[in-house]
């Protein structure tokens, strides 16, 4: 229907014969929400959140390639790739690659595991809390950096420090955000679970620890980020392997594009395990129906 | 029916689903529920009236188990379910884990257990969103879920604290004829707990007034269903309960009510209990609202 007709078909009121309308004349505009205009074309998300990274690449290799830097100071995104590509032929940079993965993945899991389980026992009882959490805010305060010597004393050069290192640097994050997640379950739903004849270790089960959720995969996130830190730190003191170590070595010899290489594969697998989680959160969260954003 | 005569402490509660005797409830030295004393029969239909913030929700969730600091005796049923205001579904669970919370299958398995679930969801209708999550539910589905949670535990009492107070007009209108085609099908005990009379005059074979944390008034609606709101008792007991509520200080009109539609036709029980400092309908201070 055009709106011409739409216009014609409808009741007639009194003021239709009338000459003069009695009211203004009112600008009409396609009804959207504040703040948000409606999109005219789809781009895939993937698509959009590689644009931004592309053209930071862009700039630095723009810059390289007019000589704002020398290649000593700053290596060009070719260069570096085609540092990566020489390692990898010269079968250095798997065995390094592999070694730094296993270790985050080992303090990772580690340091989640032990925030997990502190931020429930803290979450679900009252001693739990008074216990534990005074403890816990105490060593988070500790800047876990002014740790290293003291790791190596306890824990020698081996992987052992390693670990522990990456995961006293995950786990505060998992748990300060899961112990918030707990006590921010709704106690309106907990009541609900209780009326209809829920278990304790059901209600835990069905209504606490999912309500917590997603604040323990926010803190999952934080960790991430906060484990890579440590890692660099950690295998660039004391180390014979790994990504921070190639860093390292790469120090020695000058060789800039070796060393960017290094942290450009740490940012590298930073977006990958960012995208783990997000992931892992489009999977466990498609209860909610909350803000997706503009 | 059957009435309780004695005013002694009943011991054998046959046929009774809820007996309250004496009940106190107090928050830091403010007293909400002075001493109340209320009777429902098994098969009952009670509705509790009262203003804003008289105790009403007090006095369900000590019915309901979930408030024990409470002074006085209170014996209910072993199967109570509860329907709150809001639906409180777990946002997490599908529709149909929400009907079936906290119920364990019996020795005829898992698959009647769903059966059972999927038949109460169909009572109100909503079958077809069992797999559904709740938060995409309308407020109106979400409250009937959450009555398909009460019903399928087939409660001897039924505890709804206002269930359809956040519901709009038309909505609540098919919720009263489904809440009473369920009622009529299970026979449960009920105590619906509500501000709007008309709604307690619709559904309930009593209803109970609280004022100043004591059962004030205490009346049997003997009207025919399906009922009707123009019906001359029906107005003439929504004045009275109106009145009672401190709404409306006048009588109704007498060319509403019929001349014989007084205070004997509702086999009143006024109780005893209540305090002399309560306002009483002569009391010339203009109507408060609720
Ligand atoms: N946990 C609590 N702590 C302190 N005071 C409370 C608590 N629960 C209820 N009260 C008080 O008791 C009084 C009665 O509350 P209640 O919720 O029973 O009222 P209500 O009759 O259900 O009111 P409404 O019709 O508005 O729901 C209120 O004044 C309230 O502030
Ligand atoms: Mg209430």
């Amino acid at each position: 229907m055009s709106v011409t007709d739409l216009l014609t078909q409808r009741p007639r009121r009194e003021s239709d014969d009338r000459d003069a309308r009695t009211s203004d004349v009112i600008a009409l505009t396609t009804p959207v929400p504040r703040g948000r205009r409606r999109r005219r074309w789809h781009v895939p998300r993937l698509l959009r959140r590689t644009v931004g990274p592309l053209i930071v690449l862009g700039v630095w290799q723009l810059a390289c390639s007019l000589g704002v830097f020398t290649s000593f100071e700053v290596a060009s995104p070719v260069a570096v790739f085609d540092a990566a590509r020489q390692l990898w032929a010269e079968g250095v940079l798997q065995p390094n690659l592999l070694i730094s993965l296993q270790r985050v993945a080992e303090g990772l899991g580690l340091g989640t595991a032990i925030g997990l389980t502190f931020a429930v026992i803290s979450g679900l009882f009252w001693v739990g809390e008074d216990l534990l959490d005074p403890v816990i805010q105490a060593a988070r305060a500790v800047p876990i950096l002014g740790l290293v010597p003291l790791a190596i004393i306890w824990f020698g050069v081996g992987e052992v420090p390693k670990v522990f290192l990456i995961a006293l640097g995950s786990t505060f994050a998992v748990y300060i955000n899961t112990f918030a997640g707990i006590r921010g379950v709704d106690s309106k739903l907990v009541e609900a679970g209780q009326t209809f004849g829920l278990s304790r270790w059901g209600l835990v089960r069905r209504v606490i620890l999912p309500g917590a959720l997603p604040n323990f995969l926010v803190g999952l996130r934080l960790a991430l980020v906060g484990c890579w830190l440590i890692v660099i730190v950690a295998e660039e003191i004391n180390a014979q392997s790994g990504i921070g170590y190639l860093i390292m070595q790469a120090q020695t010899t000058g060789r800039t594009d070796i060393m960017m290489m290094g942290l450009a594969i740490y940012a590298l697998l930073g977006i990958l395990a960012d995208a783990f989680v997000r992931l892992l959160e489009r999977r466990l969260l498609t209860w909610r129906r909350g803000y997706a954003g503009a | 029916m059957r009435r309780r005569q004695e005013s002694a402490p009943v011991v054998s509660a046959e046929g009774f689903a809820v007996i309250a005797t004496n009940v106190r409830r107090r928050f830091n030295d403010r007293e909400v529920l002075r001493d109340v004393n209320l009777t429902i029969e098994g098969d009952e239909f009670v509705a509790l009236l009262g203003r804003s913030g008289t105790g009403k929700s007090t006095l369900l969730r000590i019915l309901g188990g979930l408030d024990t600091e409470y002074e006085g005796d209170v014996l209910v049923p072993e199967r109570r379910a509860v329907v709150f205001q809001e639906a409180r579904l777990i946002p997490w669970q599908r529709v149909l884990a929400n009907v079936l919370l906290g119920l364990r299958p019996g020795e005829d398995g898992a698959g009647a257990l769903k059966a059972k679930g999927l038949d109460a969801l169909g009572e109100v209708e909503l079958a077809e969103h069992a797999r559904d999550w709740p938060l995409t539910l309308s407020g109106g589905e979400a409250q009937r879920v959450a009555l398909a949670r009460a019903l399928v535990r087939e409660p001897q009492l039924m505890l709804l604290d206002e269930p359809f107070g956040a519901l709009d007009a038309l909505t609540r209108i098919k919720m009263h004829a489904l809440l009473q085609r369920l009622c009529e099908r299970h026979r449960p005990a009920v105590l619906l707990v509500t501000h709007d009379v008309d709604e307690a005059l619709l559904l309930a074979d009593r209803a109970v007034v609280l004022v100043d944390g004591a059962i004030s008034l205490d009346v049997r609606i003997d009207l025919e269903r399906p009922r009707d709101r123009g019906d001359a008792a029906f107005v003439e007991l929504r004045h009275r309960l109106l009145r009672e509520l401190g709404v409306e200080e006048r009588p109704p009109r007498s060319t509403v009510a019929p001349s014989e539609a007084s205070e004997a036709d509702f086999e009143t029980t006024r109780l005893a209990t209540t305090s002399p400092g309560r306002r009483r309908s002569d009391d010339p201070t203009p109507p408060p609202t609720i």
